[in-house]
């Protein structure tokens, strides 16, 4: 075994919810949606109208920055319903499946043989390339770059994060045959980052392993690039999520498009929190019927595509989104609570000993999404820095975000985090501030000044 | 609940945008907030947020001074020869007014400053308000009190953008205030020990230097012994004299997380550097680790230069700075002929460095980062 990378920062938020090892495959859903807003900086331009037939794999619509980049759908069917917010602009398009379904047919690439145009070619037409993202900045890969190397982070420490170990366990051969792909793509090499146990994936062959042990948010893969091989000024690296990289090989070895994924239903809402086997893009309604628990009067909950610190807020009528691995349902905290600064608040959570959750550190906390404050500029100094893993100033590179100073940004370290790594600070932040939307602002203005 | 809910839902609509008061509306959402916690979730960015809040971060800085508050009053009434509770009743009498005009000031002040800019009230003043008066000689009249607290947080913080923002550190600021404008009415040896005679206090029956004063022109502490300047019965600002008394405000700040514990550490390894240094060459005869128990060296060290706005903001920093600050304050201490107390002018001259520091300690950060390009390549 290489040797091991150890993380001394970091936190383990430990909530209720924890999904069993027990996995289920749910029924086709009444509806699967793809959101062009699940993907960073892409402007849709459709290819589909209401009432198209598609198959699964069948272009729905396609980047205007880049017409290479194809979104197609998870299932085939019927275009049910081109959905529209403010300005017109495209918020999902839905497909109801069909009894039957069918495929797209795809060349079976010969990967030793074939060119790394073919490999391009064969990514971008399934609609599987946006699973590529790029490291600056955290957008979909654009296909012409040639990147330093890619990762892949074989483990997600996020707050009730599936346990890939677990999800992948019937995997291992799509997993070789995604990273053999994906090595045609690249002149470096591709990296598999495992925490220290790892029976499953530890089996995995063709990429080289890395071993990283720590708190959350170890299993980031923008923190294992920074211990691994940083990304400097005018380098770019590739990183795709190893449930991704499954369904990449999954194409190269059976010719087809299958977005079947293991999501993790998990939260301290949910009745009893285990993983569902469904396809991509299933509307939420389909997953969560029947498994949340029963609210007062009063209350209600949020369903969360993907895990608490860095997924988005979803209804019952939307749909999972494009690279979330589980779903997370916590209770709303829209509620006054009186004198709750002063109280002692046992049952809510504080890395600060100015409460006492650090006298219980093995308790499981059901943890609402009150803000538990009002926003005020950074005041504390020290905090941040022992969630970030990273040989970064984050307040000092969010404040350079803040006043748009392009050159700070760059010398600050921004080329090396997105928003899932400066997220644990946003959530200990006591003068709560939007640290991932001002990172995300700045990186913006990055990309359009570069 | 329910009913003081309802009370502050009928009150609302009065102070919001577009109602009767709606000038007011920064107010009455301080007020709100102070006895209710927001409903406000979450909409993007984490889902679920730690707890703890500015208000609870600086009820914690108010709760660790409350031991040196305490010995305070019990001291004040005790230099006038009271015994016992009637000699911390008489403290308590008179120090509220200070306290009151410090905080009816100030937050009047940051009240009006947050309705002009439309924010929140902020936190921050909860602290300065209390740290003001505790910093002062306990006879400082009323009316310099007030107008100390008016320069501090209109020059020192609001002019910069309001907490979070300054420079310096407010009360500080309020202090030194008093000491450049008003230097002869505060630098009399009476003005140590309280002038009022109610309760039978014995006014007259006490003068005298500090024991601060007595080590700079003597090198001995006077008639008092080192125990009485730990424990706190030497005279001195209402709230600095006693080393224990602070200490245990240390030990909750540290507790809890709210002071760095670079910094303090920092002050005080600096402070006692620096007096070795000067016993070495012969410039000073007793023992150093006095400097950390006589005049404000403790209460500045622990609640002073420990402030996270003013303070040096990068770790590494906290180190220098905190090393700094002890160390010049020892340097004023014993070559300077003027004045005998430096903690003040230390914690003042390093806030105004500390971002110098960091821009080095963060400027080392952005080389190691261009290095990794030249050492790859």
């Amino acid at each position: 075994m290489s040797k091991v990378i150890k993380l001394r920062k970091g936190l383990d938020i430990n909530l209720a919810g924890k999904a069993a090892k027990q996995c289920t495959a749910l029924p086709m859903a009444s509806e699967y949606g793809l959101s062009p807003l699940d993907f960073e900086g892409v402007t849709p331009k459709l290819l589909v109208k209401v009432g198209d037939e598609v198959k699964v794999g069948t272009p729905l619509f396609f980047n205007k920055a880049d017409e290479r980049i194809l979104f197609t759908s998870p299932v085939s069917g019927v275009v049910s319903a081109i959905n529209r917010g403010e300005k017109r602009k495209v918020l999902s398009v839905t497909v109801t499946p069909a009894q039957q379904q069918t495929y797209e047919e795809f060349p079976k690439l010969d990967v030793k043989q074939a060119s790394r145009e073919e490999v391009v070619e064969l990514l971008l037409k399934s609609g599987l390339w946006p699973m590529i993202k790029q490291r600056p900045y955290g957008i979909i890969a654009n296909p012409s770059d040639q990147p330093k190397a890619i990762f892949v982070s074989g483990f997600d420490t996020a707050p009730l994060a599936p346990d890939y170990e677990f999800v992948l366990a019937a995997e291992q051969k799509n997993l070789e045959a995604g990273i053999a792909l994906l090595s045609r793509l690249t002149a470096g090499k591709v990296h598999l980052s495992l925490p220290t146990a790892s029976p499953v994936l530890g089996k995995v062959e063709g990429a080289e392993q890395h071993h990283f042990e720590g708190k959350h948010p170890a299993g980031n893969v923008g923190v294992q690039i920074h211990h691994i091989d940083p990304v400097n000024k005018g380098e770019i690296v590739w990183t795709v999520n190893v449930q991704d990289l499954a369904i990449i090989g999954r194409l190269v070895n059976e010719g087809k498009v299958n977005m079947t994924k293991i999501v993790a239903l998990v939260g301290s809402e949910v009745a009893a929190p285990q993983y569902y086997s469904l396809v991509a893009g299933a509307r939420i309604d389909s997953i969560v019927e029947g498994k949340i628990k029963a609210q007062q009067e009063g209350d209600s909950v949020r369903l969360i595509s993907g895990d608490v610190l860095t997924g988005a807020k979803r209804n019952e009528q939307e749909f999972l989104g494009f690279y979330a691995n589980q779903l997370t349902v916590i209770p709303e905290g829209d509620k006054f609570e009186l004198f709750g600064w002063m109280a002692p608040r046992f049952k809510k959570f504080s890395v600060s000993r100015a409460y006492f959750s650090w006298l219980f550190p093995k308790k499981q906390y059901k943890l609402d999404t009150n803000l538990n404050g009002g926003e005020r500029p950074f005041v504390v100094s020290g905090l941040y820095e022992q969630y970030l893993p990273m040989d970064i100033y984050p307040v000092y590179l969010l404040k350079a975000c803040m006043a748009g100073d392009i050159d700070k940004m760059e010398n600050l370290g921004i080329y090396e985090v997105i928003e899932e790594d400066i997220a644990l600070c946003e959530f200990v932040d006591p003068s709560k501030i939007e640290m991932q939307q001002v990172l995300r602002d700045g990186i913006n203005l990055m990309i359009k000044e570069a | 609940m329910k009913a003081l809910r309802n009370i502050v839902d009928k009150l609302k609509p009065t102070f919001s945008e577009g109602g009767k008061l709606g000038f007011l509306h920064s107010t009455f959402e301080g007020f709100e907030t102070f006895l209710f916690v927001p409903d406000t979730t979450t909409t993007k960015g984490a889902h679920i947020r730690d707890c703890n809040d500015m208000k609870r971060t600086m009820i914690m800085v108010i709760v660790a001074l409350i031991p040196a508050f305490l010995f305070g009053c019990y001291w004040t009434g005790a230099q006038v020869g009271l015994e016992g509770l009637t000699a911390f009743v008489y403290g308590l009498i008179r120090i509220l007014p200070m306290v009151a005009v410090s905080y009816i000031v100030g937050l009047a002040i940051e009240f009006y400053f947050a309705q002009i800019r439309k924010h929140e009230i902020n936190e921050g003043f909860l602290v300065s308000g209390l740290l003001i008066p505790m910093i002062m000689p306990v006879s400082t009249p009323l009316w310099m009190v007030g107008l100390a607290t008016a320069f501090a947080v209109i020059f020192g913080k609001e002019v910069f953008g309001g907490t979070g923002m300054n420079v310096f550190n407010p009360a500080l600021l309020a202090r030194a205030f008093v000491f450049f404008a008003y230097t002869p009415q505060i630098s009399g040896e009476q003005v140590w020990y309280s002038n009022w005679t109610m309760m039978g206090a014995q006014v007259d029956g006490v003068t005298g230097a500090t024991a601060l004063e007595k080590l700079a022109t003597t090198g001995t502490m006077g008639e008092w012994s080192a125990m009485d300047a730990f424990l706190g019965f030497i005279p001195g600002s209402f709230g600095e004299t006693s080393t224990l008394a602070i200490l245990i405000g240390a030990v909750v700040l540290l507790g809890a997380g709210i002071a760095s514990w670079r910094t303090m550490v920092s002050v005080f390894v600096g402070g006692l550097a620096m007096g070795y240094l000067f016993q070495a060459v012969g410039l000073t005869e007793y023992p150093v680790w006095w400097h950390l128990i006589v005049g404000g060296f403790a209460f500045g060290a622990v609640f002073m230069a420990t402030d996270p706005v003013t303070s040096a903001q990068t770790n590494t920093g906290k180190y220098i700075v905190g090393f700094m600050t002890g160390a010049i304050a020892v340097l004023i201490r014993v070559v300077n002929p003027a004045y005998p107390e430096g903690m003040m002018l230390s914690i003042l001259f390093m806030n105004a460095l500390a971002p110098l520091v960091d821009y080095f300690v963060v400027e080392a950060n952005i080389n190691r980062r261009k290095n990794r390009v030249k050492t790859v390549k």
